[in-house]
């Protein structure tokens, strides 16, 4: 009757989804039926379905309710009707964490399963195993036992299925049904295999020799459920991974036999076990890839992705074994199901010969707008790849992108297309001008604020060099005119770039920026002005320290300093030199930047090492006379890392000293050491003023102590010295339980290995973004060349690596890079000395039998050019 | 798509859910709790499934991590989750017996109104398909069998026609009966 009214409810709402509105208030109120005699079967039926239909939605039932309405249901086991019971079972399971006093249904469950009726005993066991906990279960222990071998398979998989649900819970209990789960095993249903291998694996598994006994078994026996199979698959690679197994062992025997299965899911999963074992040959890859080649051409759609999936994944590794599939691979990339499409294209990326890539690329573009955002970017990923891999090919990838770039797309998307643009530029010279080009275009109607100021700072950058560069000023301008403000101040930077490099257009610039300081925005203004002024100077020098070559110094290190100076007011000026530089400058590389970058990520804001070590020995008041901290250097071990004191030295270097910081660690735990320092004696002229010991040195807490030297001032060009290091202490013998120590100690002493400073040491590396600029800006007063043969060094980048690494410079215009097959290489290094000279080195390098290095030193300070050449010869 | 192979377990399916054309969720059960953990996130990811899928009738999709197979039937979409390292047939043999399954117990009728009607049916199939993520039967025959369960018997059905008509021939012959007696007794006058 019910139903009746229900359906014209129905036509009344056209057709709409009958359950759409339903009030878990009106549903518990109608609930009440199940108190009703005789029990209306069919009329419950609809209640309880839509008790569980709000469930499913989501609808939040208070534990009062739901105690009052699973009550209620346990009235309706009085009915027989079999749907009715198992939707009972159902609401018992659904209702189990959220009514009270569950458990009073277990003798009624315990009844069905073990009563006449199969297809109530099944459903009973799950429902009763999923409200019974540790305690109740030694009380049902005896019927699992016998409803695990029961020759019903739906009563033995039920049971089976739940036991393994327990073992999370209760697996000291579960464990005892070893014996049935194993008969189970041999029954001849397929999922009752299935389940009881499942659950045996599950209380084997920490029990390597019984899962090797329970494998043989099985694989010999041989198995009729293509899922057991699968089990028996993972279970045989996990222990071949574990135990490190040779490809010869009898069960890697298995899964290269299971390629045989006529179960093309028992097939793929052995081929995809074998593509996933670490160190697998090509000829133990073959007969996997070849299986997985046939699945490509199946009308299944999940059968072709998981193929082409799993062939993705082999071409990681060995490219050369999927060359095979590029065939088939092929005939996937019109696929109607789009991540199919995508991943076989990604793989012939992979496998692909520099020669397809222009077909490739073709059928690319013919479907790329169909596809997710997602794939997108997976496919930008494979061409940036791509480009790396044949950079002659940039011509074609260049214009793809492009058009990819025009398409609609999320901000992920272009971001990974812009960076893709940028890093072939940085590649490929010759092709600057299309990239720049194209991004032109693409800032000509961008919404990406970040992205628009990334390109217009390249195009800052790179745009002045080219051949023709007043193309760029009327993009770069049209900025100014359009956009928000920080896209306007970043297009005056970039503006003022092309006014400093190239004085034929310096008067339309200058025009443009008189416009710019009109602006309503402040930073815009602000920048509009002062570029104004320094351009107006027409001055290369003045140029190149403020409009090519930003501020050097630290931002927090500067900060600080200017709040300082207003702390104390002084009549001297303040001076920029006085900033600790920036310690790690920003690399231009990209490639070489992004592991530091995703390990620095998280504490980018903050401090720099160097900050903390300037805080750290600002502390100490013997060292506060010395200035700001110059340059920090990275740790030097000073003993064997086995050794009874573990210690290492950083290298601080001020204007006119350097302070030795030791970290030692006493690793013996019957010591505690005193009044540890470390002795010095230096090769040169030096002078040792000061040693800080470290008071005391408990087991294994490190502590530090320093050692302050004066640099020579007589001699400006004593850049490197050895010193011989002692330690000395007074020991303390201790209790190595309770750490108590003695009353008396004795001194001692350990000698450290010698400890050097290196040209390196005086020098901080600093990033000139235009050295040409620098190199102008400096100037020819001081400069000095000279020649060097290197005899022991084979390859030009050998010789640039090395040259880096002695001086501590940084390389800038990315020529720390070599390009392969060239006879000859130009290295720009920048860098700071001590005092706060800028220095900066050409070295053309040529290779002929050894490597044969012209030097030419340019700085501010005569004698640091000195000692430049002094310590390269 | 990461290549940390599968620990071995019986806990292959992630969650199952049937949504109607417009994505709303019909019915759905979530076997890893650590997956979706509230009802918002779930819908959310339904939502995002739906959008993703159902446009175009791809079996197989790779969404937020999951491999996502999938099937439509006018206008119910049968959805099956799996991580993304399972064996993507496992989770086709899911889908299959949930479908034919479905297809058994509502006579071919699957559609949404056909589905709503016999929700308590659909409810019972998937809980013999799956219990807590593992695999309980994959033949869609055994499942019927199990959940034994008679559509609705329709108001107008064989059984109750034929009782109408045998009511409807009782008050008949009695009108046919009277009208015999009373003309027998007019002839009998």
């Amino acid at each position: 009757m019910i139903k009746k009214f229900d359906k014209k409810d129905e036509e009344a709402g056209s057709g709409s989804n009958p359950f759409q509105h339903l009030e878990k208030s009106a549903v518990l109120q109608e609930a009440r039926i199940f108190n009703e005699t005789p029990i209306n079967p069919r009329r419950c039926l609809h209640i309880l379905t839509k008790i569980i239909y709000l469930l499913n939605q989501g609808e939040h039932f208070g534990t009062t309710e739901a105690t009052e309405a699973f009550f209620a249901m346990t009235r309706l086991f009085q009915s027989n009707d079999q749907t009715l019971r198992r939707m009972c079972y159902l609401t018992i399971k659904e209702m189990a964490n959220i009514s009270e006093d569950v458990i009073i249904v277990t003798s009624s469950l315990t009844k069905d399963m073990t009563g006449k009726e199969d297809v109530y005993r099944g459903p009973a066991i799950r429902a009763l195993c999923r409200i019974t906990d540790t305690t109740m279960l030694q009380a049902i222990e005896r019927y699992m036992k016998q409803a695990i071998v029961d020759k019903v398979p739906s009563v033995s998989s039920s049971a089976l299925v739940s036991s393994l649900h327990m073992v999370k819970m209760s697996y000291d209990v579960v464990k005892r049904w070893v014996n049935e789960a194993q008969e189970a095993a041999s029954s001849d249903n397929i999922m009752v295999q299935y389940h009881a291998l499942g659950l045996l694996y599950h209380l084997r598994k920490n029990d390597r020799l019984a899962v090797t006994k329970m494998l043989n078994k099985f694989t010999k026996s041989g198995l009729k459920s293509p899922f057991a199979y699968c089990m028996l698959i993972r279970i045989a690679s996990k222990l071949l991974e574990e135990t490190e197994g040779g490809h010869d062992s009898p069960l890697f025997d298995f899964i290269e036999s299971c390629l045989r299965n006529k179960h093309e899911m028992v097939v793929y999963e052995a081929a995809s076990a074998i593509v996933h074992m670490p160190n697998c040959t090509a000829r133990e890859l073959a007969p996997a890839v070849s299986v997985l080649q046939l699945f490509c051409s199946s009308p299944k759609a999940a059968l072709r992705y998981a193929a082409v999936r799993t062939l993705n994944k082999v071409a990681m590794k060995h490219p050369s074994a999927v060359t095979a599939c590029n065939l088939d691979l092929e005939n996937l990339i019109t696929d109607s199901n789009r991540s199919i499409a995508t991943l076989a294209i990604t793989t012939l990326l992979k496998t692909g010969s520099e020669s397809s890539v222009d077909r490739l690329m073709k059928q690319i573009s013919s479907f790329v707008s169909e596809i997710s955002d997602e794939f997108k970017v997976v496919v930008v990923q494979a061409i940036s790849a791509l480009c790396q891999k044949y950079p002659r090919k940039h011509g074609v990838m260049m214009n793809f992108l492009s058009n990819m770039l025009r398409d609609d797309g999320g901000f992920e998307y272009k971001r990974a297309i812009v960076d893709c643009i940028i890093s072939i530029i940085e590649e490929n010279p010759e092709s600057k001008e299309t990239g720049l080009a194209h991004l032109c275009e693409f800032i000509e109607d961008c919404e990406h604020t970040v992205l628009a100021t990334k390109i217009l700072h390249l195009l800052g950058k790179e745009g002045p060099r080219t051949p023709s560069p007043s193309k760029y000023i009327r993009f770069i301008f049209n900025r100014v005119v359009l956009e928000s403000e920080a896209v306007r101040a970043a297009a005056v930077s970039a503006l003022a770039k092309f006014g400093a490099q190239n004085d034929d257009l310096l008067p339309s610039v200058l025009v443009l920026m008189q416009r710019c300081m009109m602006d309503s925005d402040d930073e815009v203004r602000d920048r509009a002005t002062f570029y104004m002024n320094v351009l107006q100077q027409k001055q290369k020098a003045l140029n190149a320290a403020y409009i090519f070559n930003g501020l050097s110094v630290s931002i927090p290190g500067l900060e600080k300093s200017l709040h300082q100076y207003t702390l104390e007011p002084s009549e001297k000026p303040f001076d920029i030199k006085t900033v600790p530089l920036a310690s790690a400058p920003i690399t231009e590389q990209k490639t070489e930047i992004a592991p530091v970058a995703t390990s620095k990520a998280p504490e980018k804001l903050a401090p720099s090492r160097q900050d903390i070590y300037q805080e750290q020995l600002s502390s100490i008041s013997e060292f506060q006379s010395l200035g700001p901290l110059f340059k920090s250097s990275e740790p030097v071990q000073l003993t064997e890392a086995e050794t009874e004191y573990v210690v290492r030295c950083i290298k601080h270097t001020f204007a006119g000293h350097m302070v030795f910081q030791f970290d030692c660690t006493n690793t013996l735990n019957d010591q505690l050491l005193q009044r540890v320092l470390v002795q010095m004696e230096p090769s040169e002229s030096y002078e040792v003023v000061h040693h800080i010991p470290a008071p005391s040195l408990p087991y294994n807490q490190p502590g530090s102590c320093y050692t302050l030297v004066r640099l020579p001032d007589d001699d400006p060009t004593a850049v490197s010295c050895t010193f011989s290091c002692t330690m000395k202490y007074l020991v303390r013998d201790c209790d190595p339980n309770t750490g108590e120590p003695d009353d008396d100690g004795y001194d001692d002493e350990y000698v450290l290995e010698d400890l050097e400073v290196t040209v390196a040491d005086h020098i901080q590396k600093v990033l000139k973004p235009n050295f040409g600029a620098a190199w102008e800006e400096v100037g020819a007063d001081n400069e000095k060349e000279e020649t060097f043969a290197l005899a022991s060094v084979r390859t030009l980048e050998e010789a640039v690596n090395n040259i880096i690494s002695f001086l501590g410079m940084q390389p800038c215009e990315r020529s720390d890079k070599v390009p392969e097959n060239k006879n000859s290489h130009v290295l720009f290094l920048a860098g700071v000395f001590r005092g706060g000279y800028d220095v900066l080195v050409r070295a053309r390098l040529a290779l002929a039998d050894g490597v044969t290095m012209q030097v030419t030193v340019r700085s501010a300070d005569e004698n640091v050019v000195d000692v430049i050449l002094a310590s390269v010869g | 798509m990461d290549s940390v192979a599968l620990e071995p377990s019986l806990y292959t399916v992630k969650a199952v859910f049937i949504l109607d054309n417009d994505g709303n969720r019909l019915l759905s059960k979530y076997y890893d709790t650590e997956l979706y953990p509230s009802i918002k996130e779930q819908k959310n990811f339904e939502k995002n499934v739906f959008n993703k899928t159902h446009k175009a009738d791809n079996e197989i999709a790779f969404l937020e991590g999951m491999t996502i197979v999938y099937k439509s039937s006018i206008d119910l979409f049968f959805y099956v989750v799996g991580s993304a390292q399972e064996n993507e047939l496992m989770l086709m043999a899911v889908l299959n017996c949930l479908f034919e399954s479905l297809n058994l117990i509502l006579r071919k009728n699957v559609e949404k109104r056909c589905l709503l009607d016999n929700l308590d049916g659909a409810f019972l199939v998937v809980d013999e398909i799956i219990d807590g993520g593992v695999i309980l039967e994959s033949d869609p025959q055994q499942v019927v069998e199990k959940v034994n369960y008679r559509t609705d018997d329709n108001p107008l059905s064989e059984h109750s026609v034929a009782q109408h008509i045998t009511e409807k021939l009782a008050i008949t012959t009695n009108v046919l009966q009277t009208a015999k007696e009373q003309i027998k007794w007019s002839i009998l006058k």
